[in-house]
């Protein structure tokens, strides 16, 4: 079998064709992650699970029974998504030993559909970095260069997507970490709509921007695990009913063909600094779409150029709070020597957290705290509320933004481990659709320097579906 | 936005994380740029404008107030993952003095 070509229907007709058994496959990804061990994608395998799972599949095979969507489909899972009974460390060292209890909403979903669980993919710690060099266990390498970084923080996921060691993954994105690391490793990356997926079983980071999100092959890839995991769920309070979505999506306008769709080039997205290459990719992929038939039209975020800036406020804030519960005593690594509680806490921390959670923990705190709440954090929380409102009255004039994912491609590891800022300025194009909780895909869009540039569609609010279509002609015929 | 090293060492300490003098300056630097950056907010004439806390525009999710029981094995699988327990509670060091 040739795992390069395997998406996850051609993965099913291999096994429905007998070309090879749901056992062969598993194990040929086994072999392939041994092989690649360099690239350092995975944390932790489940090859017992993984090999019963496919047993399983192939007897319901071999008696004729129908297939499940993803029945005997290899998925690799970032490291902060619980799968019961495997160890879940997030990446950080304070977490290297927990195995997890239970199974994340989204696991069991991918569970009940066939999926097979390969192992746990490397992150930068509690997903707080843009390069997955803040992983306490080594770096992940880009598959398209090894010296470059993969991006992040789901880099592992994209990784094993690119190097073909599994099927498809699972990602988490706060400010991009699902779609920067796809644009940067030329694989798929979805972000869905805030609330589209339960959070339940995600180590939360920054719980008003955290959704789960595939990375794939292909657009239909994304769409088909995206339709699995999806769902109102009563242990994520964010998340939103079928009922209340349809309500929404019913009143979106039917666009049968590209020659129905507005697509919006925000110009604030195509800033001085950006790689001209990169740009230029970009912008003959928007002449193409617009020489087949869609209305192409300039349209402006007036406050786009403020979205980083309330991004590093909001998330640390949060994070300063998420974080708190690895405090020695719940789970995870313990200081023994302490003489008291306070200090478990303060040795705890000090010596099991990296120099980016840190950094994020005392920003957070910072912004939150009496005198500088006002200024910083509600200030923040404010301009969300314009940039929110710019998205909205944008999307009543096109019915979906192309933008570039990126604003170059992958950077040597270690070019910007010392300088936080200039990392962080790697979002740039990413973290508005988490301050305003839209659906957003990066997919690949050629080549620049010998490496690959992500181009991003971006929808309103539970517009998925026009989201998916437009990645698809960007995919498919272009 | 210049944040001092003694700044720094205050909220390192609301945060409950140890910093050595090393560390306490090259955090300064660095959080320091970082809210240099972050400070074009401020420019901003916002007190017309309402805070946005979440995007799901969903509010007051409740359910029924009835305590739904633990099955034995899984809360003996959540204590035993606790560093330090004992009889099916989890150990802590002394509080105070």
């Amino acid at each position: 079998m040739d795992l390069k070509k395997l998406t996850i229907k051609k993965t099913q007709e291999g096994l429905l064709s007998k070309e090879f058994s749901a056992v062969e496959l598993t194990k040929e990804c086994f072999k392939e992650i041994e092989k690649e061990k360099d690239l350092n994608a995975f944390l932790a395998l489940n090859k017992d699970g993984a090999l019963i799972q496919a047993e399983i599949i192939d007897k319901k095979i071999t008696s004729g029974e129908a297939l499940k969507k993803l029945d005997g489909v290899p998925i690799a899972i970032k490291d902060n998504i619980l799968v019961k009974d495997i160890i879940s460390t997030s990446g950080s060292k304070i977490l290297e030993n927990y195995v997890a209890p239970y199974d994340a909403t989204v696991i069991q979903k991918l569970k009940e559909s066939g999926a097979i669980i390969l192992g746990k993919t490397n992150m930068d710690e509690f997903a707080l970095g843009s390069s997955t060099e803040n992983s306490a266990f080594g770096p992940t390498k880009n598959s398209r260069n090894r010296e470059c970084v993969p991006g992040g923080s789901s880099g592992g996921s994209a990784v094993a997507v690119a190097a073909d060691l599994s099927v498809a993954a699972l990602g988490s994105d706060t400010g991009g970490s699902v779609r920067q690391p796809a644009s940067l490793c030329g694989v798929v990356g979805f972000k869905p709509t805030y609330g589209a997926v339960s959070r339940y079983g995600l180590m939360a980071m920054a719980s008003s921007l955290d959704q789960i999100g595939p990375i794939t092959k292909t657009v239909e890839d994304a769409e088909i695990i995206f339709n699995t995991i999806r769902g109102k769920d009563k242990l994520d309070s964010t998340s939103v009913d079928d009922e209340r979505v349809k309500i929404i999506t019913g009143k979106f306008s039917k666009k049968k063909n590209l020659k129905d769709i507005t697509i919006g080039i925000p110009k604030e997205y195509f800033i001085s600094g950006m790689d001209s290459e990169v740009e230029k990719n970009i912008k003959n992929k928007i002449s193409e779409l617009e020489k087949r038939g869609a209305k192409i039209k300039e349209v402006s975020l007036p406050h786009a150029d403020y979205a980083l800036a309330v991004y590093y406020i909001i998330m640390p804030a949060e994070v300063s709070a998420n974080l708190a519960r690895y405090d020695g005593i719940r789970y995870g690594a313990s200081e023994r020597g302490a003489k008291n509680l306070l200090e478990t806490y303060f040795k705890t921390r000090a010596k099991n957290f990296g120099d980016e959670p840190k950094r994020r923990i005392m920003l957070g705190t910072y912004v939150l705290s009496s005198g500088y709440y006002d200024a910083y954090y509600l200030q923040a929380q404010k301009m969300r509320t314009l940039i929110q409102e710019d998205f909205k009255k944008v999307f009543t004039e096109v019915d979906c933004l192309i933008t570039p994912t990126t604003p170059t491609t992958a950077f040597k590891i270690g070019e910007k481990v010392d300088d936080p800022l200039a990392m962080y300025l790697n979002d740039i194009f990413t973290v508005s659709a988490n301050v305003a909780g839209i659906p957003a895909i990066s997919l690949p869009c050629g080549e620049a320097h010998g490496l690959p540039v992500g181009i991003q569609v971006m929808g309103q609010w539970f517009g998925e579906e026009i989201v998916f279509e437009v990645a698809k002609e960007i995919e498919n015929k272009l | 936005m210049e944040l001092t090293k003694e700044e720094i060492s205050h909220i390192a300490n609301l945060a409950r994380l140890e910093l050595s003098e090393k560390e306490a300056g090259k955090f300064s630097e660095q959080i320091s740029s970082i809210l240099g950056y972050v400070k074009k907010l401020q420019e901003v004439d916002l007190s017309k404008v309402e805070p946005t806390f979440s995007v799901a525009e969903i509010s007051n999710v409740l359910r029924d107030d009835k305590v739904e029981a633990c099955d034995k094995k899984t809360m003996e699988d959540l204590i035993k993952i606790t560093p330090e327990n004992e009889n099916g509670l989890v150990k802590v060091r002394a509080v105070f003095e």
